[in-house]
């Protein structure tokens, strides 16, 4: 046959092309199926995804490159009001951080005069979002970290503002995290006014979650801080999360129609705070 | 002959890597249920135009790696974009006689198998999400369709002329 010259304009029949397809449809169901049930296939993953790192970064460059070229042509005079605001703004931190060392110590203290076991103090590490855009069905976000950096799966994210999302998948170099508005995403939050707990699920737009699971007679407003209360277990305690910003109750309905609006900026973010935490006891700390 | 070949590949691999570059580009949330199937459009082109070198073999390759790419279930893209090449090879002589704006339509069909099988594995596996999602490229890459499909009539003039 003349297609065993391999010229592509032949006209003639691509050889054993059922059989191919049938044979890849296979594997691919198989591997959709492992994938799914058990994660035997995190190496292959992580192999694949190596290479096309360089590709991320690749795409990520002219971003960079742009925000480098922005902040090293700023002119003086610019540079000098932020510094003047940045300053006005460390001063009033500062000031708030002393009063949370007293509340620290004196939290402290009590919680030591209860016997309460062991309170999470956190290990917070910035990391920088890739300008990568990933999975068009989830609100996700490629993050310049990964396992290399001690980076693990579950681990919770938070920006200057409120709690971001967490890591679903920790690449090599990089890693992938879901964002709280996702709609598969939930999360146990509790009011801060109160301390209602209940929980926030995305809704798939960036700026909106739900609070699907509260009564008509819960006691929540509009302007309620949410904040988690790390029931989870993912997420550190007393992180905000949202703020609500409209509670419609419909009399027949069992529950509220309750939405927030997400504290951290979502769709802005370009650097974010990955939070190790870890238990420690607290006599220890109270004897420092 | 090796030579030969591989110099007939690389304009080939070189549009897809610069498809997948397109397919992880950041884009404003607003547009970017929109962003067009690049890969499934150049597969289904190359497909078209050079059925035993791209067939369904490398869009298998070509689809997992999409898969990694966006952290989707390890198979899916596969899957779908092999189903779509494997129909473009079935009758790649057929859509060769097309005239474009037949050939346009051809291509919204199999976007739209590609996207509905997309949304059934999805759908099995649980994962939600919004319908603009699965229409929007489907649109777009429909759209977009006559301009790449002469851009890269003229890449693959100028590969196989040897210049």
């Amino acid at each position: 046959m003349v297609a065993s010259r391999g010229n592509d304009s032949n006209p003639a029949r691509i050889p054993a092309l059922g059989l191919r397809f049938l044979a890849l449809v296979f594997v691919s169901i198989l591997l959709m199926y492992l994938d799914h049930r058990e994660n035997h296939l995190d190496g292959i993953r992580r192999g694949i995804g190596a290479a096309v790192y360089p590709l991320r970064l690749a795409v990520d460059a002219p971003v960079r490159l742009w925000g480098w070229l922005g902040d090293s042509t700023t002119s003086r005079n610019e540079l000098e009001l932020e510094l003047g605001r940045l300053h006005a703004e460390r001063l009033l931190t500062n000031a708030r951080l002393q009063r949370l060392t007293a509340l620290e110590a004196e939290n402290a203290r009590l919680r030591a005069l209860l016997d309460a076991r062991s309170r999470v103090r956190d290990e917070v590490r910035v990391a920088e979002i890739m300008a990568v855009n990933a999975n068009p069905y989830e609100h996700n976000l490629v993050i310049d970290i990964g396992s290399r950096d001690g980076v693990y799966d579950g681990q919770a994210i938070v920006d200057a503002d409120g709690v971001v999302g967490q890591v679903i998948e920790t690449g090599v170099m990089t890693a992938q995290a879901v964002l709280i508005s996702d709609a598969d995403h939930a999360l146990p939050v509790e009011v801060n006014r109160n301390g209602l707990r209940t929980i926030a699920v995305g809704t798939g737009e960036i700026d909106q979650l739900d609070l699907p699971f509260l009564p008509n007679n819960a006691d929540i407003r509009a302007g309620d801080l949410l904040v988690t209360s790390g029931l989870g277990g993912a997420f550190p305690a007393g992180y905000p999360v949202a703020v609500v910003n409209s509670v419609t109750r419909i009399p027949q309905e069992p529950f509220a129609d309750v939405t927030a609006t997400p504290s951290a900026a979502l769709d802005q973010v370009r650097e974010v705070m990955l939070i190790w935490s870890r238990p420690t006891v607290v006599r220890e700390e109270a004897d420092e | 002959m090796s030579r030969d070949r591989t110099s007939r590949r690389l304009p080939v691999i070189i549009t897809l890597v610069v498809g997948l570059m397109l397919t992880i580009m950041p884009l404003p949330e607003s547009i970017r249920a929109f962003r067009p199937d690049w890969l499934a459009l150049l597969m289904i082109f190359w497909a078209m135009q050079l059925p035993r070198t791209w067939s369904v073999g490398s869009a298998w390759v070509v689809g997992i790696v999409l898969d990694v790419s966006y952290g989707t279930l390890l198979g899916q893209h596969a899957l779908a974009l092999c189903f779509i090449v494997f129909i473009t090879v079935r009758f790649h002589l057929l859509m060769r006689v097309f005239p474009l704006s037949q050939l346009s339509a051809t291509v919204f069909a199999l976007l739209a198998i590609y996207q509905f099988l997309l949304f059934w594995i999805n759908g099995v596996a649980g994962v939600v999400a919004p319908a603009t999602a699965y229409w929007g490229p489907v649109i777009t890459g429909t759209l977009l369709w006559p301009f790449l499909f002469m851009f890269l009539s003229g890449v693959r003039y100028r590969a196989s002329s040897g210049g």
